[in-house]
């Protein structure tokens, strides 16, 4: 099979061809994303909280930095009880009464302390609640009380915020003074972690036959995944995957919409003539003076912030744009060119000659357009998002970039938080800019030569 | 173009022999005639807007609350009303309300309160503000509104003057020596400028703010403000390096790309040919015979890009913390204060048109078929 002409000059193009690779890209990763993420999944779990996310660090960076750091950033470490993998020791002291002790271990080799500690118990009684104490540790040995706590039905205790263990530790915060190696954590000192082995014992007691004691242990990490995770604990590798097919289905149908509206009104403009043609002139220049993106802003601050109406108003603000002006005056020369006389002759109707005739002839013309378009857009809603009005339910790169703007990432040092969207709305305007601009050199050959 | 309702008079009169009052006579026409069709626009343009602000009543919300408070403050500081049971005293407040919202016109059909609305957003009449307030402490919308111009013009104007000038300077460089590398490298940039400045900004601000300490976040002076006066211009300076940069790099490429290009396709006019084969020097050519014919497009180029450029500086301004009309809006978004959001989108448009009827009026300067009202364009 012969390809068509514009695309093997395409690839005559070094840039374009890369252009052509990244737009592929974007393209599978969008089909991937939407086959393996249903759309209400993937809003499901963007919108979650931490029922679903409780496990994950919050602002990890992602564990590909290990790479780059040493393998000095840790992960996160979760051992539950329930999995049967820890020695459960149930004792039974009178009939009613029994200990239940469990024994936490685990390896910690890296350089950099936790980001937190949380431990998440659980029991089952009908009347009496269980009683646990919690006893940390360090692989030399040292014995540091955790303190203790009666259990409810869901119980979790944060030993990162507990401000009495900070107290004996130093005043350091928990996840630093229990990781750090005796000596270092003295004011004045920069505390070191002490590597190796470490143990939580929970010493629990039930006061009922049947109760039952069971504990989660999540040393959060700081580094999680392919993404890292943002402020609210969430995995950003899922608003990356969304962002794709989102990104890449509104650029695409506002630049559809946009520019086969303006191209049929400025034939049909052209090709009637008279008050018709002035008026479309008029409102073009109405439309020219209309602030868009304030207009926008107005319609997402006080009606809807779907992106899918966003994106309607979009295009009906584009119908009248400047290259009405633009396709105008071509069609005004193809108006005069004898074949439209001819078919004006055997009598075609307007819509025929419009549609039929003036338009296919100069819609290679729109081709260029309508691929550097679409980037315009793209980072429209980008902007849109930066500004706190993306769509309150999916996640896009937009809205990426707002939570870590908002929540003062480059200020804090979270880049990985700000580069991962930026970096994937850079790579999709560059890749669909540069198909434009060569494009654009194959159908206006007068710039070819200069 | 406006230029074929002047072109009566002038086939009469002989076409050299320009006198200086004719030709500010016709200016002052084409001007006139402009400012009309402008002021037209610009009245359907923020017509439009206050449609869109008011589809669902907003303003209409937002006026009855202000006459409630208003009332309510008269009733309040009035010692012979407080005698009063309290049911009688809510029935005077209500009708009080009622009275002064017929004064208004409130109950008036909408179409006549939406000409109400537009009339008081031309005059710039915009209402008092729910949270925001201005420097001096007004909450006058229009106030809190004006006090921001300056640094949105400042920067913008800073940013857009010597971005326009530099590409075009670079480029009338590069189409004498095109198909250099320098050409090549350019050519091959000129898909950057897709990326907006405020994502140029993002790069710059984590660049030289974060990482090498060098440059300031953002904001217009250090805090608090310097003393001196020089001591304030250099802290205004170097915090408007990073803003004024990323517009320039948003559009530098792409800039000089198009002028280049545009450049390019002039000089290889016959006009030109024979100006060379007269022999006069490069610069010669290139100010009388390039860059002379070339003035009114780029006038255009430059109103459009402006344009944008008001639009563009909403999120610019809000990712530096520049205290311009730009982070106002957002702003005021984010307390959802609607007067100064209507507001603000108000005068964009009223900017904007202001903006376009200034270069028009430059466009007539330059434009000889104008000056001198040559024949209709086809």
């Amino acid at each position: 099979m012969k390809l068509p002409d514009p695309i093997v000059q395409l690839t005559h193009y070094r840039s374009a061809v890369l252009g052509l690779f990244i737009i592929g890209a974007l393209i599978v990763l969008s089909i991937v994303t939407v086959l393996v993420i249903p759309y209400d999944e993937a809003i499901a779990r963007w919108r979650a909280g931490e029922e679903l996310w409780g496990d994950y660090p919050r602002n990890a960076v992602p564990e590909w930095f290990n790479l780059f750091a040493g393998n000095s950033l840790p992960t996160t470490i979760i051992i539950n009880s329930k999995d049967g993998k820890i020695p459960k020791d149930i004792q039974k002291v009178t009939d009613e009464m029994s200990t239940s002790d469990m024994k936490f271990t685990f390896d910690y080799p890296w350089d950099r302390f936790p980001s937190e500690i949380n431990l998440f118990l659980t029991a089952k009684f009908a009347q009496k609640k269980p009683q646990a104490t919690m006893i940390w540790k360090t692989p030399d040995g040292r014995q540091i009380q955790l303190g203790d706590t009666t259990v409810g039905i869901v119980e979790r205790f944060a030993i990162s915020t507990d401000q009495r263990l900070s107290l004996k530790l130093e005043g350091r915060a928990p996840e630093v003074g229990l990781f750090a190696q005796p000596g270092t954590i003295e004011k004045g000192k920069t505390p070191v972690v002490q590597k190796g082995r470490y143990e939580l014992i929970i010493e629990g007691l039930t006061f009922e036959k049947d109760s039952t004691l069971d504990a989660k242990l999540v040393i959060y990490g700081q580094a999680y995944g392919l993404a890292g995770t943002d402020h609210r604990r969430r995995d950003l590798l899922l608003a990356m995957l969304w962002g794709t097919p989102i990104a890449l289905a509104f650029g695409f149908l506002a630049a559809v919409g946009s520019t086969l509206t303006t191209f049929s009104i400025a034939a049909i403009g052209a090709w009637l003539g008279g008050w018709v043609d002035q008026l479309i002139q008029r409102l073009t220049e109405i439309n020219s003076v209309l602030p868009t993106l304030p207009i926008l802003i107005l319609i997402g601050t006080f009606y809807t912030r779907n992106i899918w109406v966003i994106l309607g108003v979009v295009i009906a603000l584009g119908i009248f744009s400047l290259g009405i002006k633009t396709y105008r005056s071509m069609f005004l020369q193809v108006k005069e060119m004898p074949y439209i006389e001819a078919a004006h002759a055997y009598g075609a109707s307007n819509l025929r000659i419009v549609f039929r005739y003036m338009m296919p002839k100069i819609a290679p013309v729109l081709i260029p357009t309508f691929v550097t378009l679409i980037p315009n857009f793209v980072f429209l809603e980008a902007s849109l998002s930066v500004l706190g009005l993306g769509d309150p339910l999916l996640p896009t790169w937009g809205k990426v970039l707002n939570d870590a703007y908002t929540n003062g990432a480059l200020y804090k040092g979270f880049y990985y938080w700000v580069l991962e969207p930026a970096v994937l709305l850079m790579l999709t305007g560059l890749g669909f800019a540069v198909v434009g601009f060569a494009l654009d050199r194959i159908f206006n050959p007068r710039l070819r030569e200069v | 173009m406006a230029s074929g309702a002047l072109t009566e008079q002038t086939l009469a009169r002989p076409r050299l022999g320009i006198r200086v009052p004719d030709t500010v006579a016709r200016l002052g026409k084409y001007v006139i005639f402009r400012g009309t069709a402008l002021f037209l626009t610009v009245v359907i343009g923020v017509y439009l807007t206050v449609l869109i602000a008011n589809m669902g009543g907003y303003l209409d919300t937002i006026r009855i609350a202000q006459i409630r408070e208003q009332v309510g403050a008269i009733v309040l500081n009035d010692a012979t009303l407080q005698t009063l049971p309290p049911s009688e005293l809510r029935k005077y407040i209500d009708d009080l309300v009622v009275l002064e919202m017929q004064r208004l016109r409130l109950d008036q059909p909408f179409f006549v309160r939406s000409v109400d609305y537009l009339v008081d957003a031309l005059t710039l009449n915009l209402g008092r503000a729910e949270h925001l307030t201005s420097n001096s402490g007004s909450k006058l919308v229009r106030l809190i509104l004006l006090e921001r111009i300056p640094a949105t013009l400042l920067l913008s104007a800073t940013a857009n003057l010597s971005l326009f000038f530099t590409a075009i300077f670079i480029a009338l460089y590069l189409s004498r020596h095109y198909g250099s590398w320098f050409d090549r490298l350019i050519i091959a940039m000129a898909p950057a400028s897709t990326v907006p400045a405020w994502f140029y900004g993002i790069f710059l601000i984590l660049i030289f703010a974060s990482l090498l300490h060098i440059l300031p976040f953002g904001g217009m002076v250090a805090t608090p403000p310097p003393e001196t006066t020089g001591e304030y211009l250099l802290s205004l300076l170097r915090h408007m390096i990073l803003p004024v940069s990323a517009i320039i790099l948003h559009g530098i490429f792409v800039g000089i790309y198009q002028w280049r290009t545009f450049f390019l396709i002039y000089s290889s006019e016959d006009y030109v040919e024979m100006a060379k084969a007269k022999g006069l020097t490069a610069r010669t050519i290139e100010r009388r015979y390039i860059l002379r014919p070339t003035l009114p497009p780029i006038v255009t180029a430059f109103s459009l890009m402006l344009i944008y450029i008001w639009q563009g500086a909403i999120i610019l301004e809000t990712v530096f913390s520049w205290p311009g009309v730009g982070r106002l809006l957002y702003q005021a978004i984010s307390i959802f204060d609607v007067p100064v959001i209507v507001g603000n989108v108000v005068l964009i448009a009223y900017l904007l048109v202001t903006t376009v009827f200034l270069l028009d009026i430059v466009y007539a300067i330059l434009d000889p078929r104008v000056k001198i009202g040559g024949e209709r364009r086809v």
